[in-house]
């Protein structure tokens, strides 16, 4: 060590190192063991379930012993999907707002009110969902749609109020912060210079910001939704107390569905027989391996506008 | 984006775009006010001592709290900081301090994934570790799943943090002839010490605020217990109870249930807070 005589290594430094590296380490062993465990409790699902045959078929008979996720597969891909398109045009237009319109100062505390929609916890928003969104969507927005757009597929039905679009909305009100938090991060990286430039060729504010800032910062914007797209997947409470908790699948958003998560907050504590609980954790592996993909690609491409393009930075 | 297009046009554009930015603004505070308002104006009407300290009642029986509930909440998340605190915090100093090899790299991309892992997910491990083995549901697993929550977050919060230490601090202790480690302990360490408290602080709000992971492991209990090896009740979970149950007395019940967890949960936010406050100015 660079602090006493060479090969005299202070025992000290010695077993604070050797205390750092275990706990570091730890951080893979808790990987490692949520992966390990997933797979054991899964193992008797394999014995007459292929991975093929699990995904794609619909019949989820625990009596039988018989599972296919293919409705939660489509429930969670759903709710999922209108979150995503819900929220993303608000989380880009609020981060464009609070790095790029409002003065630095109110930006600051902008963020504060984002960060208070992150600290309520998920079952609250259930509660809020449950007794708030599900009549509002069934006593006004589900008729008015059903009216004005029921010539498409997608708002055909009778306005239940639980269901995909329900759980849809309070995810996206959910993943909005994660996305605007991200972003924000990222959309400040532009450099102040590529920004200038263009104002100074005599771009408005608003073409400044479709040359400099959202060209520079497009990549962390896609790693940003991916992050919030991840957290729809996984979001059990909310989505199981207003999706409905019905085993089926319907083009309509008004329908009641069901979702992975919700099937296994639902099924876990009363599952008897093990390829029950096989077939449960087996929706969480494909939960884990999803999330998992996901916020790699994220971190990925938030690290990579964060370092910067190597061009720019010279 | 039409370059070509008059100035004034343009101009147009522009003005246009900022309100709408602004307006989707306003669309985002529409939910929390409207969440943060229901709760309290729902929630505030049962707010009672006898909510805080009294047991559960039968359906149909008037009156009757959540006293157990908030009891095992609060053991839970003191078992899971046991656990997930230290584990946590050092590895997030392992990090800041050793983080730079390949093995460094590989734990921070770890750390950071595992921290977007649903927390439904971690309830499962958590059951197959401590759950399967015991051979019953209890606080203990539900308090592993809860730290096995923490420790991601947690770890790369404090390597920000503990980076955010001026490198002149440490070489002016390394100079003085002061060993690594006690340089890393009692300079550096010590000197992120008050934000290393706060992002425990968010780590616990956090932690009190989870309910997927405790359904089958800590599951529920109607008594008082803080026995770490029997099932325990918990705030969330009783919120969860209360809302999908058909009985209006208990979603009433599940209004003033979220409103003490708002209450807890938004004291720590508040504390880490004013935490950060006093670090930013002791720095200045």
């Amino acid at each position: 060590m660079e602090n006493g005589r060479p090969g005299a290594e202070n025992l000290g430094d010695r077993a604070f190192n050797g205390i750092l590296w275990v706990l570091g380490i730890m951080i893979l062993v808790v990987a490692g063991l949520i992966v390990l465990n997933l797979a054991l409790v899964a193992r008797p699902l394999a014995k007459d379930h292929s991975i093929w045959g699990f995904i794609t078929q619909t019949r989820w008979d625990p009596v039988e012993d018989h599972f296919g996720a293919l409705t939660f597969l489509y429930g969670t891909l759903v709710t999922a999907a209108i979150s995503i398109a819900l929220a993303v045009p608000v989380a880009i237009g609020l981060s464009l707002f609070i790095t790029q319109f409002a003065p630095t100062k109110l930006g600051r505390v902008l963020t504060i009110p984002v960060e208070l929609l992150a600290a309520i916890p998920s079952v609250v928003y259930g509660l809020w969902g449950l007794f708030i969104v599900v009549p509002w969507l069934r006593e006004s927005i589900e008729p008015w749609l059903g009216k004005y757009f029921g010539w498409i597929p997608l708002f055909q039905g009778p306005p239940i109020g639980l269901g995909y679009l329900a759980s849809g909305m309070i995810l996206a009100v959910m993943i909005l912060p994660t996305i605007v938090s991200v972003s924000v991060e990222v959309m400040k990286t532009t450099p102040e210079t590529n920004r200038e430039a263009a104002l100074a060729l005599g771009a408005t504010k608003w073409e400044a910001v479709m040359m400099a800032v959202i060209p520079y910062s497009r990549a962390g914007i896609v790693g940003a939704v991916l992050l919030g797209l991840g957290r729809a997947l996984g979001e059990t409470m909310a989505v199981t107390m207003v999706i409905g908790n019905t085993p089926q699948i319907s083009a309509s958003l008004f329908a009641a569905g069901y979702s992975l998560p919700a099937v296994i907050a639902n099924e876990f504590a009363e599952a008897t027989s093990n390829v029950h609980v096989g077939a449960l954790a087996g929706l969480g592996l494909i939960l884990f391996a999803t999330t998992f993909l996901l916020n790699a690609g994220a971190r990925v491409l938030v690290t990579a506008v964060q370092k910067g393009p190597s061009r720019v930075r010279g | 984006m039409n370059l070509h297009a008059s100035f004034t046009y343009r101009k147009v554009v522009d003005r246009g775009m900022a309100v709408v930015c602004a307006v989707f603004f306003a669309l985002a505070f529409i939910p929390l006010l409207s969440v943060l308002w229901l709760v309290i104006s729902k929630g505030a009407a049962g707010l009672s001592w006898a909510f805080f300290t009294q047991l559960p009642k039968p359906v149909g029986e008037v009156g009757g709290g959540i006293g157990n509930a908030l009891v095992g909440t609060l053991f839970m998340v003191a078992l899971a900081c046991l656990i997930g605190l230290p584990l946590g915090v050092g590895a997030g100093v392992f990090l800041a301090e050793k983080g730079d090899g390949t093995i460094g790299n590989t734990v921070r991309f770890m750390a950071e994934v595992l921290s977007g892992v649903p927390s439904i997910v971690v309830g499962i491990v958590a059951y197959a570790l401590v759950v399967v083995p015991m051979g019953h549901f209890s606080a203990l697993a539900g308090a592993v799943a809860l730290s096995i929550l923490m420790i991601p977050t947690l770890a790369r919060a404090t390597e920000e943090l503990v980076r955010l230490v001026p490198g002149s601090l440490r070489e002016a202790s390394l100079a003085l002839g002061v060993p690594h480690w006690k340089t890393s302990l009692r300079v550096v360490i010590r000197t992120a010490m008050s934000g290393i408290v706060t992002a425990c602080l968010l780590a616990v709000a956090r932690a009190a605020g989870e309910t997927a992971p405790l359904l089958f492991t800590a599951l529920n209990n109607q008594y008082w217990n803080t026995d770490p090896r029997a099932p325990t009740a918990s705030l969330t979970v009783a919120i969860f109870n209360y809302a999908i149950s058909p009985y209006d007395d208990w979603h009433a019940k599940a209004w003033t249930a979220s409103l003490v967890l708002l209450i807890v949960v938004g004291l720590l936010n508040i504390a880490s807070r004013v935490l950060t406050r006093n670090r930013l100015k002791g720095a200045r």
